[in-house]
């Protein structure tokens, strides 16, 4: 349950300035039947900076993105956005679970690209990207359209507009995943090993495009990775995760070069093969 | 009034199929309870128990109304297990990413889990259709006229037994026979839309222009591809 010890002054903090951070994760817990996946875990993320989790599987890393999506929910503990209250919110003197509509009013912040990529089929390409921003956001038709074909071009993927998704390679299909979730105007991008499902050779393209949204845009991304030499470039701060906990924190260069931790050493060792 | 029957059992269908899958007990118990009973008894006693029995509550209706409500109460119990199986096996990817996308629990439904549903629930809805058809032959014992009715009365006119019930046969076979064309031509169109069809529609045969993967636009020469 959440702690009713913390103090209700993020309620009234809805602004996206420099101090507040854009996610924030209180004691938060989560549980699958018997099996404690996050216990208590405390963590902040300011407005703007990258930040990638890495740590063994089942160490909790996509369980954190997976609860901002709120695909999941706490067993534990609260999460904002913003300060502003995401999974719980201060009614009264508890508190209480944030009912969907206004839930829903945070998540246009959050936006998330898969491992499976999950482009909806029944969809163009251009039908992927628009639908909720039209939908969703309220944008006219043509606006959408044109905010589609930008970001199209941005990802590579301008001649595809009006094709199938099935039509597409698994490469290609993540581009346009990554155009859609950016078409929503994210504060907050969620990045689920969005590589891990490539051919090795398509990789660097999937990544080329991240490298340039990251090197333009002034958005917060979290991301879980195994491509070690990517986080080192885009990231600002490496948390490494084991058994639900963060066991270090450090800038990549620290975390990469010369970890403190015996767990990170290693598990960097068994993923770089050095 | 099978016309009628279908309607009510697709409505019935969907309600039911998504009704049993909701996390909220107050609907799914609820559901549940009426697709078991509808499905766990005889469409006859159903008809008749309309018919006969809720006259004595005071609660009449008309033949071709009960028949339409039992009908379709009957066969949309067994249709919303195909809806709810079709549901179920679209990946759950799918809605988590229309969740990524915030939309509500209906668009994401409307727009993205239904249409994918439907390619894969055609064939077995179409199956419970041509059930329903020939189910409306025991319309006949609540004294509606349907096509089991005219071929006793055929019968009856010209007294010859063999023509009379091979006309039914036939009547039958032709309006199942109709129905199937019709459903496979959904199915094609629903598994077009998926991108997964087999066959080219009438107009893409029809036109002369091909379209989708043999033809890429051609892209502007300026800016695109890096």
């Amino acid at each position: 349950m959440p702690d009713p010890t913390n103090s209700a002054e993020s309620q009234t903090m809805t602004n996206t300035s420099g101090d507040v951070p854009a996610i924030e994760f209180r004691d938060v817990v989560k549980r699958f039947g018997d099996n404690v996946v996050l216990d208590g875990l405390n963590f902040s993320v300011p407005q703007g900076q990258r930040i990638t989790l890495i740590g063994p599987s089942g160490s909790g890393k996509t369980t954190i993105l997976r609860l901002l999506m709120t695909l999941e929910e706490l067993s534990g503990g609260l999460i904002l956005i913003d300060g502003d209250p995401y999974t719980h919110e201060y009614k009264g003197d508890k508190w209480v679970a944030v009912p969907e509509k206004r839930r829903r009013v945070v998540r246009n912040r959050v936006g998330m690209v898969f491992q499976q990529f999950n482009l909806f089929p029944n969809m163009t390409v251009l039908g992927n990207i628009i639908e909720s921003p039209i939908h969703v956001l309220g944008k006219s038709k043509a606006e959408a359209v044109a905010d589609a074909e930008r970001l199209l071009e941005k990802v590579g993927m301008s001649e595809k507009r009006d094709f199938n998704t099935n039509e597409l390679s698994g490469g290609q299909q993540q581009r346009v995943a990554i155009a859609r979730a950016l078409a929503m105007d994210p504060e907050i991008l969620l990045l689920d090993e969005v590589t891990s499902a490539l051919d090795p050779e398509i990789v660097a393209d999937v990544l080329d495009v991240l490298r340039e949204i990251a090197e333009t845009t002034d958005i917060t991304m979290l991301l879980v990775t195994h491509e070690m030499q990517f986080a080192r470039e885009v990231s600002d701060r490496v948390l490494m995760f084991d058994k639900g906990q963060i066991v270090e924190e450090a800038d990549p260069e620290t975390m990469f070069t010369n970890p403190t931790h015996d767990r990170t050493k290693e598990f960097l060792k068994a993923v770089l093969g050095g | 009034m099978t016309l009628g029957g279908a309607l009510l059992a697709i409505v019935i269908a969907v309600l039911l199929g998504f009704g049993s899958r909701t996390r909220s007990l107050w609907v799914r118990g609820p559901s549940r309870v009426v697709v078991e009973f509808f499905r766990g008894t005889s469409l006859v006693v159903q008809l008749f128990w309309l018919f006969y029995v809720l006259p004595v509550f005071g609660f009449k209706m008309e033949a071709l109304a009960v028949a339409v409500v039992a009908l379709g109460l009957n066969y949309g119990a067994y249709a919303s297990e195909v809806v709810r199986g079709s549901i179920a096996s679209v990946p759950p990817g799918q809605w988590e990413a229309a969740t990524a996308l915030n939309m509500t629990w209906f668009h994401k439904v409307r727009r993205v889990i239904f249409p994918q549903a439907w390619a894969l629930m055609i064939p077995m809805l179409a199956n419970l259709l041509i059930q329903l058809v020939k189910g409306s032959a025991l319309a006949y014992y609540i004294t509606l006229q349907d096509v089991n009715f005219w071929t006793v009365e055929l019968r009856r006119a010209t007294a010859d037994t063999f023509f009379s019930y091979t006309a039914g046969l036939i009547v039958y076979f032709i309006i199942a026979y109709l129905l199937t064309w019709g459903m496979n031509i959904l199915e094609e169109r629903a598994k077009r839309r998926l991108g997964r069809g087999t066959r080219p529609s009438l107009r893409e045969t029809l036109g002369l222009k091909p379209r989708g993967l043999y033809t890429p636009k051609v892209p502007e020469p300026t800016g695109g591809a890096r």
